[in-house]
């Protein structure tokens, strides 16, 4: 009951405010719009009628949750899901490409990390431009990226994946240098005295020692590769996924469209946070993990 | 250690460098033949990856470095210099000759690497110089492989291209800049920002805000907030509003939650020590509480001027008047003028560099009571 009390009923109330706010700013945005359409047909509806007018219209500047929610309500349940209109499928489109540069940007970055833990040299030379890397906006270099890959005949997946994959690999480099770095002095030494090679202490200590750290950090990964594969899908003018979708809302202005991408967005990115979360204790557990 | 007195980098730079002897000797003279062309240059490059072998191990470890710095970046000039007007028919000697040149260059680093010099200022200059050779052996490899290969020049231009290309057009990118970083990313991160530390300072007064506000702020930190920048397109117009807007969206979560994290850093102790000499909330805050909350407000900073940026030039994608950073990547693109938009890249990696520089910079003269920055 306690988790109740500290946690449910704040976030809900504010979730409830928010969608509140979310009704009074549908109406005065929507208002001036609505006004013009009313002079026009000469119609001088009452402050009721007027409302629920600007809460119902076509193409509205903010639409109203419940648009929202029955747009993407109809375009999740009520497609056949090889429609491309239906969310299901786009979301699909994103989420194999996402899913694909995310295994690649993990591996990646366990491999830079074993790197650097065990070869002074690249620590020393590549760690800074590692961190330096991040700084370059990637999502600019995106379509850059997707030309040339697209001239030497890689189109489709890859081209996204590789994006997913810059965008995932660093905060799985930086979380495992530092988890394979995390054995004590202690542990290391005892290691020492059992005569142990340099490849059992790293399966054997060092290995799972960083098995927390990097879960931790793919759960940022993942968030970023969702990005990266959404971004990836603007510059080609994809056909299909959830940044195509968002960029022929934008193009149509079909806003009710892009807001509901947004949620199947958001819908998707927390569902592979949790997913990598649920693994993370598994594995955890599995490998004999007590709950603290 | 014995592996750097035999430094099996130099002996296998001079077993790849063999072959290129060979061609070289036999070639002297005879033109309309692959690489080294029977030029002087050519013939210097590869005795300059193959001489390091007789010396490696037996200098001081300074002055192998230097000697070694010099053979591998002399060979690497060399051979850039001796390929221009042969581009595309370098054969497998050039290929072995950088090749030798990159692993004596790696040595190099290596010895660099386990210097471990007692005078601060000889430490900072080998914590710069590392990671710059590593840099510099990138754009080599990249110059040396585009022109040796030929490849075409819309696929990947080579540094140089480039390099001439951000001189030859500073005003275009100086607008581009103007608008894109002074205009939206600034007054975004700015706003952004400050939202974030305004109402992370709220949620601290009134606890209720906090338990709400806070595991909705983590998990929007994971959702693609990128997706609202056609939203605020339409909402803001063409003109650099709509990519603040994106910007502030973007940059005002992290803040909050960092913020709030870092308000919950002090120790009890210290707030003990606060109530006791009946210091209230406002001094409390401001003298124990925020400077104990500045480490993690300045990784909100960090973080955030990498979102900035991505935030503004994505935006930029669904529409711009005609100059920006992402309108001009976008339209470069299409018109197949590669080179400025790589050119426009590496501006906007300065940019991102230095913003996150000098935030950094900021920080340590911020906290610099804390242990990570006094090194102690």
């Amino acid at each position: 009951m306690d988790s109740f009390r500290s946690k449910i009923i704040p976030v809900s109330a504010i979730l409830a405010g928010v969608v509140v706010l979310w009704y009074v700013f549908a109406v005065i945005l929507n208002a001036p719009f609505q006004r013009d359409l009313d002079r026009r047909a000469n119609e001088t509806p009452g402050t009721v009628e007027f409302i629920g007018k600007t809460l119902s219209q076509p193409k509205p500047t903010l639409p109203a949750p419940h648009q929202v929610a029955v747009n993407f309500f109809e375009n999740t349940f009520l497609r056949s899901v090889t429609s491309n209109r239906s969310l299901v499928y786009n979301a699909w489109v994103t989420l194999s490409s996402t899913l694909l540069g995310f295994a690649f940007g993990t591996a990646l970055g366990i491999l830079i990390a074993v790197g650097i833990v065990h070869v002074a040299t690249l620590e020393r030379s590549l760690m800074p431009w590692i961190i330096a890397s991040q700084t370059i906006p990637i999502l600019a270099v995106a379509p850059m990226i997707i030309v040339v890959l697209a001239a030497i005949g890689i189109t489709g997946l890859i081209p996204k994946a590789l994006i997913s994959t810059y965008l995932s690999f660093f905060p799985v480099a930086v979380g495992m240098v530092k988890g394979l770095r995390s054995p004590e002095f202690m542990h290391l030494d005892l290691m020492h005295t059992y005569n142990a090679s340099a490849s059992q202490t790293f399966w054997k200590l060092r290995v799972p020692a960083s098995v927390p750290f990097l879960f931790t950090s793919m759960k940022v990964a993942v968030a970023a590769s969702l990005v990266g594969a959404i971004v990836g899908e603007l510059p080609t003018g994809a056909v299909a996924g959830i940044g195509a979708k968002l960029l022929a809302g934008a193009y149509y202005s079909q806003t009710i469209d892009i807001w509901s991408a947004l949620v199947a967005g958001s819908i998707v990115a927390a569902l592979l946070v949790m997913v990598v979360g649920i693994a993370g204790r598994l594995v955890d557990r599995a490998m004999g993990g007590r709950p603290a | 250690m014995s592996a750097v007195k035999h430094s099996w980098q130099a002996n296998l730079a001079f077993m790849l460098a063999i072959f290129p002897i060979i061609v070289f000797v036999f070639n002297i003279g005879v033109p309309g033949l692959a690489w080294p062309y029977g030029s002087f240059s050519g013939g210097l490059a590869i005795a300059l990856v193959a001489l390091p072998v007789w010396i490696a191990g037996r200098l001081p470890k300074l002055w192998e470095a230097a000697l070694l710095f010099i053979c591998a970046h002399g060979a690497a000039f060399l051979l850039l210099g001796s390929i221009r007007g042969h581009e595309g028919t370098a054969g497998p000697a050039y290929y072995l000759v950088l090749a030798a040149a990159w692993l004596l260059a790696w040595r190099c680093v290596a010895v660099l690497s386990e210097q471990r010099p007692n005078s601060r200022l000889m430490s900072t200059v080998l914590r710069l110089i590392v990671p710059a050779i590593f840099g510099a052996w990138i754009l080599i490899v990249w110059e040396a492989v585009t022109r040796g290969a030929g490849i075409p020049f819309i696929l990947l231009p080579p540094p140089s291209a480039i390099g001439a290309r951000i001189a030859n057009s500073l005003p275009i990118l100086g607008s581009d800049v103007r608008q894109t970083i002074f205009k939206a990313v600034l007054i975004g991160y700015v706003v952004g920002n400050l939202a974030g530390f305004v109402v992370a300072i709220l949620a601290d007064r009134v606890p209720f805000l906090r338990r709400g506000l806070l595991p909705i702020g983590n998990m929007v930190s994971a959702l693609p907030i990128i997706g609202v920048a056609p939203i605020m397109v339409m909402w803001f117009g063409f003109d650099w509003p709509s990519k603040a807007a994106v910007v502030i969206i973007m940059t005002f979560f992290p803040m909050l939650v960092n913020t709030v994290a870092g308000l919950a850093a002090s120790g009890h102790m210290e707030r003990d020590l606060m109530r006791t000499y009946a210091s209230g909330y406002w001094p409390t805050l401001l003298k124990l509480r925020l400077p104990a909350a500045m480490p993690f407000i300045f990784n909100a900073l960090k973080i955030n001027s990498t979102l900035a940026l991505i935030g503004a030039i994505v935006a930029e994608f669904f529409g711009t008047p005609v100059v920006g950073m992402g309108f001009r990547i976008s339209t470069e693109v299409g018109r197949m003028n590669i080179d400025m938009v790589w050119a426009e890249i590496a501006v906007a990696a300065l940019a991102g560099s230095v913003f996150y520089g000098v935030v950094a910079l900021i920080e340590r003269a911020v906290t610099f009571w804390h242990p990570s920055v006094r090194g102690g």
